[in-house]
């Protein structure tokens, strides 16, 4: 049976945008609790506003207020909020045409459901704070608000930053899953190509130049040689400099695998030179087990051991 | 178009969670079945694409790792959607206008039950002024089906957005090729795909005309069957109208996120295949309340 290990994996990034002039007059004057829209080439006024034409892909200049209030024209029920919604208890999303305004804007909704229909009027209601962002419009609610604010004051907003994050529940795959099991026993698995005889380690459970799944598992010894080095004289997190990191070949492996030497002079490392690893006291089904290697006191291996891995 | 290109082999492969295999580990059997079934080997092939997206893998280049599966060496012709895979297949048919290369292969993956598919789908949306409110993806599609009821449009409620992990391969090749690669190569006779404003409130939810302008261009006539790409099911309606459907039979089918256009592209190839229809359209559909639509018209022998 495969024993496949699972982990928490999220990848997270706020994402820096410069809004152009016409995002960032419509960012801005949220901020100061105004809508503002573009018109278009057919004289149509879309809020929220475009640098550009949706139809004719004309520069769009001209910048005009619309109200705060206006109408329904779609609306959905979200009985299932997630992360980052304007609201953490179900709740309606719907799209507003702003009096004044002939495209439509997508926000949320607070009113109950049963009150919620196409074509209902609603009025926007403002984020205490406001920071010149599209979350500066807190929702819409039902009713009349307080129509076109006038007014063109306050710094054009320059630059919006967005951060976004998403969840995974990581499965490295079946032959990963494998290679991570071995090392938590202190052992190194690899899988050689039925076609091209090459082992990989760790092993992906596919031979990525010959297209074919690699089922032959074989267990390495762990030793290796030197095949190329750096030594790196900057600091690293829990690295003091000078530390050397060295692309090894295992023994019988077919690729290179890249470790940290230790219990050696830097100036000692070299190519050819011939290794073996130090496992962790408490081994995880990680890399990690793997703390670092160290020379193993053989004589270098020759050349032409090593010459096609460099 | 100048070079006939046809769909000589297909394999799909479709789950509702996979937890073990990783993309290259379920991508490996259904490319070498697609290969496999025209006796080709990767060698062979003149062009690969495919379609995924990093964001539902959750690591940068994963695309690259996926060619695991493929076998890139000697250094193959190769590129990437981050689309369905039906949008690569349009590369690839372009692609096959060039002399000198006359197979391709077309894949597509996703394992989004490892994910949470409604967020992920926020990232391609507007990063301005809709994605930092996280839309769902089902949301969205509500706010089209609401638009639809309210035109007096009886359709179904959105069910949850479909979650399942799969993939897909097509091998397509040209003229003399296709003929001695298989007896029946399914001919690509027409394909377009056009896109709508991206803002959803410029658009009208309850039409597609970016679907009918690439029907009108892939001269998506005369067809005696339509395989629709449709996530939500209202959409199939929405499509039907578009593609002026009236008789004809209809297969629509969600499938996996990037790889449920391609597979409306073997599917479509199959029933041509076993002689259930001479004729047929193949649609595909990619972004929020059908933002882009791929439409072809596939032909069996004559």
């Amino acid at each position: 049976m495969t024993d496949v290990l699972v982990a928490d994996h999220a990848i997270e990034y706020t994402y820096t945008r410069s809004t152009g002039p016409i995002i960032g007059a419509f960012l801005a004057g949220l901020r100061d609790k105004r809508f503002v829209g573009v018109r278009a080439s057919d004289g149509r006024v879309l809020v929220p506003p475009t640098e550009y034409d949706p139809v004719t892909s004309d520069d769009l200049t001209e910048l005009v207020a619309v109200s705060d209030s206006g109408v329904v024209t779609t609306w959905s029920w979200n009985d299932a909020p997630v992360a980052g919604q304007p609201f953490d208890r179900p709740f309606a999303w719907a799209l507003v045409k702003l009096d004044g305004a002939d495209t439509s804007i997508l926000a949320a909704l607070d009113a109950p459901r049963e009150e919620i229909s196409t074509g209902m009027r609603v009025h926007a209601r403002w984020a205490a704070e406001r920071v010149g962002a599209i979350t500066d419009l807190a929702c819409f609610e039902p009713g009349e608000g307080l129509g076109v604010a006038q007014g063109t004051g306050g710094e054009p907003v320059s630059i919006v930053e967005t951060p976004i994050r998403l969840d995974f529940s990581y499965t490295p795959g079946v032959a990963a899953s494998r290679f991570l099991r071995s090392v938590e026993k202190g052992e190194i698995v690899g899988q050689r190509c039925p076609k091209c005889q090459k082992v990989y380690v760790p092993p992906r459970g596919a031979c990525s130049m010959c297209g074919v799944a690699t089922d032959e598992e074989l267990t390495l010894s762990g030793k290796g040689t030197v095949t190329t080095f750096c030594i790196t004289n900057v600091p690293s997190p829990g690295l003091e400099p000078p530390y050397v990191t060295a692309w090894i070949r295992l023994d019988g492996a077919d690729i290179t695998s890249m470790f940290l030497i230790q219990e050696c002079d830097p100036k000692e490392v070299r190519l050819g030179m011939r290794v073996e690893p130090v496992w962790a006291e408490d081994k995880q089904p990680n890399i990690g087990s793997i703390k670092y290697y160290r020379p193993s006191g053989e004589p270098d291996a020759p050349y032409d051991d090593y010459k096609d891995y460099i | 178009m100048r070079r006939d290109v046809a769909i000589v082999s297909w394999a799909s492969f479709e789950t509702p969670s996979e937890p073990a295999r990783n993309e290259v580990e379920l991508l490996l059997p259904v490319i070498q079945e697609a290969l496999g079934k025209v006796g080709l080997t990767q060698r062979d092939i003149g062009f690969t694409v495919s379609g995924s997206s990093d964001y539902l893998q959750g690591f940068p280049f994963a695309f690259v790792g996926a060619l695991d599966a493929v076998g890139a060496w000697p250094p193959i012709r190769e590129s990437h959607v981050e689309m369905d895979g039906a949008f690569a297949l349009y590369e690839a048919v372009n692609v096959l206008q060039e002399e000198g290369i006359d197979t391709a292969l077309v894949y597509a993956f996703a394992r989004p039950s490892r994910g949470e598919l409604d967020r992920t789908l926020t990232l391609q949306l507007d990063p301005y002024v809709v994605a930092p409110l996280w839309p769902d993806a089902r949301s969205l599609a509500g706010l089209q089906a609401q638009a639809l009821r309210d035109k007096g449009i009886d359709v179904p409620d959105v069910p949850p957005t479909q979650v399942s992990d799969g993939g897909v391969a097509v091998v397509l090749a040209v003229g003399d090729r296709a003929r001695t690669l298989t007896d029946n190569p399914v001919w690509i006779r027409g394909i377009d795909h056009r896109i709508e404003p991206s803002s959803l409130g410029v658009r009208d939810l309850t039409v597609s005309t970016s679907t009918e302008t690439a029907a009108k261009v892939a001269g998506a006539t005369g067809a005696q069957a339509a395989y629709l790409h449709v996530p939500y099911p209202h959409q199939e309606h929405i499509l039907r109208t578009a593609l002026g459907l009236n008789g004809q039979s209809v297969d629509a089918a969600a499938g996996p996120m990037m790889v449920g256009g391609l597979e409306r592209f073997a599917a479509a190839a199959a029933a041509i295949s076993a002689g259930k229809a001479t004729r047929a359209v193949a649609h595909a559909t990619s972004g929020p309340c059908l933002q882009q639509n791929l439409v072809a018209v596939l032909e069996g022998a004559s």
